[in-house]
């Protein structure tokens, strides 16, 4: 009988107990997440224009996650050089507790508007997060914050003008916009509240302040949603959130068990 | 006496094309050569957005980062292909909403190849190698085809192709280096997909009756059995390096003609195939249509949307 190598799963209470790895791997959740989501719609798409579209924006996050990964692993090989992991060791073998994207990256897609308006919300906090991340003590976060920006910027003012386009559009598509922002909108908190990890980054020098964003993003939220002549949802901060220490909807299972099916059924493996 | 020549549209035509010069939109050109290149071009955009399908299947599944990424690049860059070439369909005076229109119903017809399943990681790299490989057979002498916006298309698209099928033929060998379980998931894939990919080069030349029409109006310079003789001769050697069987008992190096022989192919499976019975025939159209239907409202929005902006800017 074959047995895993010991090596291959990613010593949970190394990555726990470490808050710069937590923090990279946030980040690098976040966008493999929402990435893999958007990369549903490929060969689905409402018009091949819109399909080649959210296909590029699911190649820049999942290129951001590939940098971000990277960056994790080689932070802890520093600490555990014994049994060294890759990019794909984190992507693959942590499990739903492990993960700490944002529940709102993991949402279902729905339909068009629904996948859109996520990707506005999220691309919103990026773009303000990354501004911040461009100032960090760590070369390493800044680095990725410069790149990643660039990317980002163009998918705040696509997704941006999609949701204008959707809510402006007719009355089916702005009653369509305006259930998606409330089912939406309750997992936008989430963003803003910090985890451990992050009070530790921001200590350290090198991570944002969740809440120091806040405001900039619901400025620019608001005032797209004037633009599409939609209203934003006013919710409190609720039980929509967790995302940050493991605590998921229950959507990341299955993600993660089509996304893991291969490394996990033929560990070990080359591909 | 004055000799008054009279050169009809027709010559103008012939005459271009024994010179190798470029059919554009706006020259005159029979009917039948018009309605062929529609025919030919449709179908194949219709293959390009069809035959992101089956592979599309496995993004979500892809076994590493890196090999997510690579799908994800490549059957984006399938939709860019049905793009380009939806365009060049259109300067022949069709819609692509027609063309879409006649996908939908059935009345056009795409590569019998994208309605076999995928099943398995190594189906990706088998579809690379062998169908991408037998797409670029066909494709590049296409790049010399008599009309111009087809063959400005095929050029770009060509590139894309070979890198496919390169990506292809790279997943299939790290496969053959891999673990005995990752050889045998390869070598099923390739005793799947060889067959289909034969087919791809279309009837024998025997019963292919519009191949001559084609040859004469440089829209087709090689016949099908010519490419396939030219496939089969490329893969088999290939299949060595990858260590792979091709599951053909027939395959054998002749070397009077210098060719490899092959054994029959199983025309019957083609013909059901095409006619809709294939295994995955019904999927494929379902799939095309739903995303069509839903994205309708999306589609109507942006059109309202665009509308309003319109009136807008014209009132101030
Ligand atoms: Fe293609
Ligand atoms: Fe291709």
């Amino acid at each position: 009988m074959q047995t895993m190598p010991a090596s291959l799963l990613p010593d949970t209470t190394i990555i726990n107990t470490n808050a710069r790895i937590s923090y990279v791997l946030y980040l690098a959740d976040n966008a493999l997440i929402l990435g893999h989501r958007n990369s549903e719609w490929c060969g689905h798409g409402p018009a091949l224009e819109q399909d080649i579209a959210l296909s590029n924006i699911a190649l820049d996050l999942l290129g951001q996650a590939r940098h971000l990964y990277q960056y994790a692993a080689e932070l802890y090989n520093q600490l555990n050089p014994s049994a060294p992991v890759t990019e794909d060791h984190l992507a693959y073998l942590r499990d739903v507790r492990d993960f700490r994207n944002c529940l709102l990256a993991e949402q279902p897609n729905g339909h068009w508007g629904q996948t859109v308006l996520r990707q506005f919300f999220f691309s919103c906090w990026q773009y303000y997060f990354y501004q911040q991340l461009q100032h960090s003590n760590d070369t390493q976060l800044q680095a990725i914050a410069i790149k990643s920006l660039k990317e980002v910027t163009y998918h705040l003012r696509w997704s941006s003008e999609w949701v204008i386009r959707l809510g402006d559009g007719t009355a089916e598509s702005k009653t369509r916009m305006q259930q998606a922002a409330a089912d939406l909108w309750p997992y936008t908190h989430e963003l803003f509240q910090p985890a451990a990890f992050e009070q530790e980054a921001v200590s350290a020098g090198y991570g944002v302040t969740p809440g120091s964003i806040e405001k900039d993003c619901l400025g620019r939220i608001q005032h797209i949603f004037s633009e599409a002549t939609l209203s934003v949802p006013v919710t409190q901060p609720g039980l929509h959130s967790g995302g940050k220490t493991g605590v998921h909807t229950e959507h990341l299972g299955f993600i993660l068990a089509e996304m893991q099916f291969l490394q996990r059924a033929y560990p070990g493996s080359e591909w | 006496m004055e000799t008054v020549e009279i050169t009809c549209p027709d010559q103008v035509f012939l005459d271009k094309l024994d010179r190798e010069l470029k059919i554009e939109p706006k020259d005159w050109m029979p009917e039948p050569y018009r309605q062929t290149l529609i025919r030919q071009i449709s179908q194949h955009a219709h293959s390009e957005i069809v035959g992101m399908l089956p592979e599309g299947n496995w993004i979500t599944r892809a076994p590493s980062l890196k090999r997510k990424a690579i799908l994800l690049a490549k059957v984006q860059d399938e939709a860019g292909h049905g793009l380009y070439l939806y365009a060049a369909a259109e300067t022949l005076g069709i819609s692509r909403e027609k063309m879409y229109q006649q996908l939908h119903n059935g009345k056009a017809k795409y590569s019998s190849i994208f309605n076999y399943p995928t099943l398995s990681w190594a189906d990706i790299g088998a579809i690379g190698w062998l169908v991408d490989g037998a797409a670029i057979m066909n494709q590049v002498p296409l790049c010399r085809n008599s009309y111009g916006p087809y063959a400005r298309a095929m050029v770009r698209i060509c590139k894309e192709e070979s890198f496919h099928q390169r990506q292809g033929f790279e997943i299939l060998l790290t496969l053959s280096r891999g673990t005995p379980q990752q050889r045998a998931m390869a070598q099923d894939a390739v005793n799947r997909w060889w067959w289909p990919s034969m087919m791809m080069f279309g009837p024998p030349d025997a019963s292919s009756p519009h191949t001559q029409q084609s040859m004469r109006w440089k829209i087709k310079r090689f016949t099908n059995d010519e490419l396939r003789q030219k496939f089969v001769d490329i893969c088999a050697e290939q299949a060595t390096i990858l260590g792979f069987s091709l599951p053909d008992p027939l395959l054998k190096w002749n070397a009077t003609t210098g060719h490899f022989d092959f054994g029959p192919i199983n025309w019957d499976e083609f013909n059901q195939v095409i006619n809709g019975n294939g295994p995955c025939n019904k999927e494929r159209l379902d799939a095309r249509r739903k995303a069509w239907d839903d994205g309708e409202w999306v589609r109507e929005a942006a059109e309202a949307h665009a509308a309003k902006q319109k009136t807008k800017a014209a009132a101030a």
